[in-house]
């Protein structure tokens, strides 16, 4: 039986960029955007990618959440909506009457506070901060239907596009009619009516799509979309096999993980620092189109990463690592075996982890950095680890578990003999150092010696980067300079490939 | 029939015939023969006794074998059948199989191995009865030699990467003679370079580490100074990489790795470019090799048997597996006394057949005619790349804007983040138009991947024929990506599952294993 997706679009995703405001986040900056006559495009792109769906898979249904997060490209794309979400919108707040274009419409928009859906433990293989939800205040207009009852959930599309028109906030929107008989041919921006929605609506979305049944999350946005999306399954898994005597660690992964589901990115940020987003959105939607006929399609596991944007309008970069998730992966098919490779990730990242163990030397102590492949070389150890944290391992024993920049320097200068950091590619830019290990400092890689790192990573990972080099970012100018040049990066038993690393400054 | 008859379409109107035919154990009916073997006359019967008793035990079957009982008749018509459902290089315009080199094997060297002087040939014959055989393996050597410039050569492996490992196993006895085997366990490759290599290297007992290309897609010699040094054993590198690019400083790598002890392997399985332009000795190479079946024209024969050369520096020649020919005014022999070699690679002498159709292949060209071979490889490559790159969607990534020598490794990336189509999915398309396409080596380097390598076999009208096709499933991927989607439409079967060959509990690669695993 095939398989069935969700879909979440953030309608605002994206819409910093063209206007120069180096991000999306905040409903003071997508004010300034639309100010500057910038237009969100992420339905435009939503509408993209599942037209490559429904080519594969016609009048499918995908489950989504009302409106512009899904519905409107659901049926744009003649595709079939499950509506099971919708966005809460506190219309009755105060407005403070920014008007803004958008969409062919005109419309006061209401400020909104992004709510928090902090708090969330981490379990299973999607590993996320409890502070992940990136609360974004959304001022949208709500393209195509607002559907706000709880009787929408199920309605199909075109029931849901005739009645949907003047939902609440669309007072001052010039609601299109649109055709509830030619799902398929109208465009993704037919009407426009107000909502607002919000980090929590992303997360809130998520997790309903999961609830509702969807095996994979196609989500259209950039990291902060990432982001939430992973909180929210974070928060969804089935608690992984873990050892009762530990501590329950928010962000702690003990024993063999579950297979949670697998989210897509449809590419329409601004930043997109995080390993788990397609090239394209049609890209994207002939991947999915894959994952919802072929089961064995493989699985990789992926970082999310999301940068301040006030940090990035103020010219700096530090991007921290929320959470691990599982993406669609695809490798080489049947005309490329002309040699014996590994047959998904998940062995590859066992290959590159078996590799780097053996060449572990017993005295030295390992500070382990963030990512799925360091988890799996603690896991190949048989010891514990903090997937979003650095951890330090000696002679196959935990010295310290989730050690912050200041218990590692503590532990370093009470070390004798040598000592490694030891870390793999974080994201899709190829970071080794500065993107979510930055417990792994400059005054902590000073303290390693002049040869401080051991990298570990899958072949497919270095390949991603499709020559562009490694890259370090520790803050420190110098120290960044000693490091470029190239590198071993295990790869497998007895493999490693060699790559050149440059230095962001 | 109506007439005129009327004219073709650029892109040919193919159909694969589908016979929809049983596999062939399933055809069986018990008592049904192919020939009825007469038994032996009573004479022969009483001077031989009987055969069997004198097998060793371990040797006989407990049951009969379960072959499948057939008339002659219908064992032609199964296989002939089976033959209509493929694409092979004498059907189609085989470019589409890039670092194969899909050449022309003319048939008149296939009439020569079947002449009674080499099929009755036994290779246990005494070296006095086998003088022919022994002074034409003998002067293919030697023409091996002259095209490599090298001092030695080993015909015996009976393919590429047997050769590439027979060159491995070499490069260790080398340093193990030297006292530095344990010293040296790094053997450095380029991510374009054969995937045998890094393969063969491992099995031997080598770290293998892979260098990635430089920003203009050259393997990178900044990255090899970087790694190289007294543990490495060896470079094993191949030249032009699989990107069609050849490496002009390749000298300095051989330098560089004799600078630190280390020998230099030249994989030149696919010589087709270089044949007669340039020799491995003049780079400086101790060892390289050629696949036969792709540089001297001999079939690749569905997966074997090929045939592979070894040639060898001076200083490696003791180290060339055995027995080896050697003449003596007129006459041959084997020389089994070599107490450095590396031992049998091959049972007998390699795989003969295959030796007479390269000698015959060389012997036809002359020198001046192999090193034509290149020229018309190369302009072919480059005039299929012009016409390539004219197709919207379709990149040469690296080394942009120059030529490349025998195939170029092309991408769909924009292709495919335009329309979602994948280059797997092109491929299917291509072979409703009869054209076969392939993608790439392990590992996925370049994006949506595809190897284009048209050798000299192929004429320029042919060339258009399969750029034409190209073409239109570009086309198609745009404007009606629904055909190449659910592609192929024109083809036996529609789609295979290849799963099954990532999963050791589903792949069956014999009968007994498709039994026991499907329907036990």
């Amino acid at each position: 039986m095939d398989r069935v997706i969700g879909l979440l679009v953030n309608p605002v995703a994206g819409v910093g960029g063209p206007a120069g405001l180096k991000g999306s986040d905040g409903a003071a900056v997508q004010a300034a955007a639309l100010a500057r006559g910038a237009t969100a495009r992420a339905g435009e792109r939503a509408l993209r990618a599942l037209e490559v769906i429904a080519a594969e898979h016609p009048g499918a249904t995908v489950l989504t959440a009302a409106g512009s997060m899904g519905a409107d490209a659901v049926a744009a794309a003649g595709l079939s909506a499950r509506v099971v979400y919708t966005p809460t919108s506190p219309t009755s707040g105060s407005s403070e009457g920014i008007r803004i274009e958008a969409a062919g419409a005109e419309a006061t928009r209401t400020e909104t506070m992004g709510a928090h859906t902090g708090g969330t433990e981490t379990t299973g293989t999607v590993t996320a901060r409890p502070d992940t939800t990136c609360t974004k205040g959304m001022g949208i207009d709500v393209i195509g239907f607002s559907a706000t009852g709880a009787d929408t959930a199920g309605a199909d599309t075109a029931e849901a596009d005739t009645d949907g028109a003047d939902a609440q906030g669309a007072g001052a929107a010039r609601a299109e009619a649109t055709p509830a008989d030619s799902a398929g041919a109208h465009s993704v921006r037919p009407k426009a009516s107000r909502v607002e929605t919000t980090g929590a609506d992303t997360t809130g979305a998520a997790a309903a799509l999961v609830a509702a049944g969807a095996g994979l999350v196609l989500f259209v946005g950039g990291d902060g979309t990432a982001r939430d999306v992973a909180a929210a399954l974070a928060a969804t898994q089935t608690p992984s096999v873990r050892d009762s005597s530990a501590p329950a660690s928010p962000n702690r992964v003990e024993g063999h993980p579950q297979h949670p589901v697998p989210i897509l990115g449809v590419p329409a940020g601004v930043k997109m620092y995080s390993g788990c987003f397609a090239v394209s959105p049609a890209a994207a939607g002939a991947l999915a189109a894959r994952w919802i006929s072929d089961p064995t399609l493989p699985l990789a596991e992926r970082e999310v990463l999301d940068v301040d944007e006030e940090q990035i309008r103020e010219g700096r970069v530090d991007p921290k690592l929320y959470a691990l998730v599982n993406v669609p992966f695809v490798v080489g098919r049947t005309q490329s075996r002309k040699s014996a490779t590994a047959a998904s990730e998940t062995a590859a990242v066992g290959l590159a982890a078996r590799g780097v163990i053996d060449a572990m030397r017993p005295g030295t102590l390992y500070l382990l950095g963030p990512g799925g492949t360091c988890r799996e070389v603690a896991a190949q150890l048989g010891v514990p680890n903090t997937p979003l944290g650095v951890d330090a391992v000696q002679d196959g024993q935990i010295v310290k578990l989730d050690a912050s920049e200041g218990e590692l320097l503590e532990l370093l200068s009470a070390h004798e003999g040598e000592a490694k950091a030891m870390v793999t590619v974080i994201g899709g830019q190829g970071f080794l150092l500065g993107r979510g290990n930055q417990q792994i400092s400059a005054r902590v890689l000073r303290a390693l010696g002049p040869d401080p790192l051991r990298v570990v990573a899958t072949e497919s990972k270095i390949t991603a980067l499709a020559g562009r080099p490694l890259l370090v970012d520790t803050g420190d100018a110098d120290l960044d300079r000693s490091l470029t040049g190239y590198i071993r990066v295990t790869t497998g038993v007895q493999s490693a490939v060699v790559y050149r690393v440059a230095a962001t400054s | 029939m109506s007439l005129p008859v009327a004219p073709k379409p650029a892109v040919r109107r193919f159909h694969q015939a589908s016979w929809d035919e049983k596999i062939i154990f399933e055809l069986s009916t018990p008592g049904e023969r192919g020939v009825l073997v007469s038994r032996p006359e009573p004479g022969v019967r009483s001077a031989v006794g009987d055969v069997v008793a004198n097998l060793p035990v371990s040797l006989r079957r407990k049951k009969k074998a379960a072959l499948p009982e057939m008339a002659q008749m219908r064992v032609l018509r199964h296989y002939l059948r089976l033959s209509q459902q493929n694409l092979g290089a004498d059907l189609n315009i085989d470019v589409g199989q890039g670092t194969c080199t899909m050449k022309y094997s003319p048939k008149v060297n296939d009439a020569l191995i079947r002449t009674t002087k080499l099929v009755d040939l036994h290779p246990l014959q005494n070296e006095a009865d086998v003088q022919g055989i022994l002074d034409l393996i003998w002067r293919l050597e030697r023409m091996i030699a002259e095209i490599s410039g090298m001092h030695a050569v080993s015909l015996h492996t009976s393919g590429g990467s047997t050769a590439i490992w027979m060159n491995i196993s070499m490069i260790r006895a080398y340093h193990a003679s030297r006292g530095e085997a344990d010293q040296r366990d790094e053997v450095i490759t380029t991510i374009f370079s054969h995937p045998s290599n890094a393969a063969t290297a491992k099995a031997a007992g080598y770290k293998v580490i892979t260098l990635h290309p430089d920003a203009d897609g050259y393997p990178d010699a900044d990255a090899l100074r970087a790694v190289i040094g007294p543990r490495t054993a060896a470079i094993m590198i191949t030249n032009p990489e699989d990107t069609g690019i050849f490496n002009p400083r390749v000298k300095e790598w051989v330098d560089l790795a004799h600078s630190v002890g280390a020998l230099a392997s030249y994989d030149q399985a696919n010589a087709n470019g270089i044949l007669g332009i340039t020799r491995a000795r003049e780079a400086g190479f101790d060892v390289c090799h050629f696949n036969l079946h792709k540089t001297f024209s001999t079939p690749h024969a569905c997966g074997g048997p090929g045939a592979g050369a070894s040639a060898v520096s001076e200083a490696l020649e003791p180290f060339l597996p055995g027995p080896v020919i050697v003449r003596d005014g007129d006459r041959f022999s084997l020389n089994r006394d070599r107490p450095q070699s590396i031992g049998k690679v091959a049972p007998f002498y390699g795989v003969v057949p295959n030796l007479v159709r390269a000698y015959s292949w060389i012997m036809a060209l002359g020198a001046e005619g192999l090193r034509e071979v290149a020229e018309i490889a190369v302009l072919n490559n480059n005039y299929l790349m012009k016409r390539v790159l004219e197709i919207p969607g379709a990149t040469a990534p690296y080394a942009e804007g120059r030529r490349r020598i025998e195939q170029v490794r092309y991408s769909w990336e924009e292709l495919h983040a335009d329309t979602g189509i994948t280059t797997e999915q092109i491929g299917v398309r291509m072979s409703d138009y009869g054209m076969h396409y392939w993608t790439s080596h392990h590992p996925y380097v370049v994006p949506e991947p595809f190897t284009l390598e048209p050798t000299e076999a192929y004429s320029k009208d042919e060339l258009d024929e399969y750029a034409d096709a190209l073409t239109q499933v570009a086309r198609e991927a745009r404007e009606n990506p629904e055909i190449v989607r659910t592609a192929p439409h024109n083809q036996t079967v529609h789609r295979t599952h290849e799963d099954t060959l990532d999963d050791p509990e589903k792949w069956a690669i014999t009968w007994r294993a498709y039994q026991r695993k499907y329907f036990s």
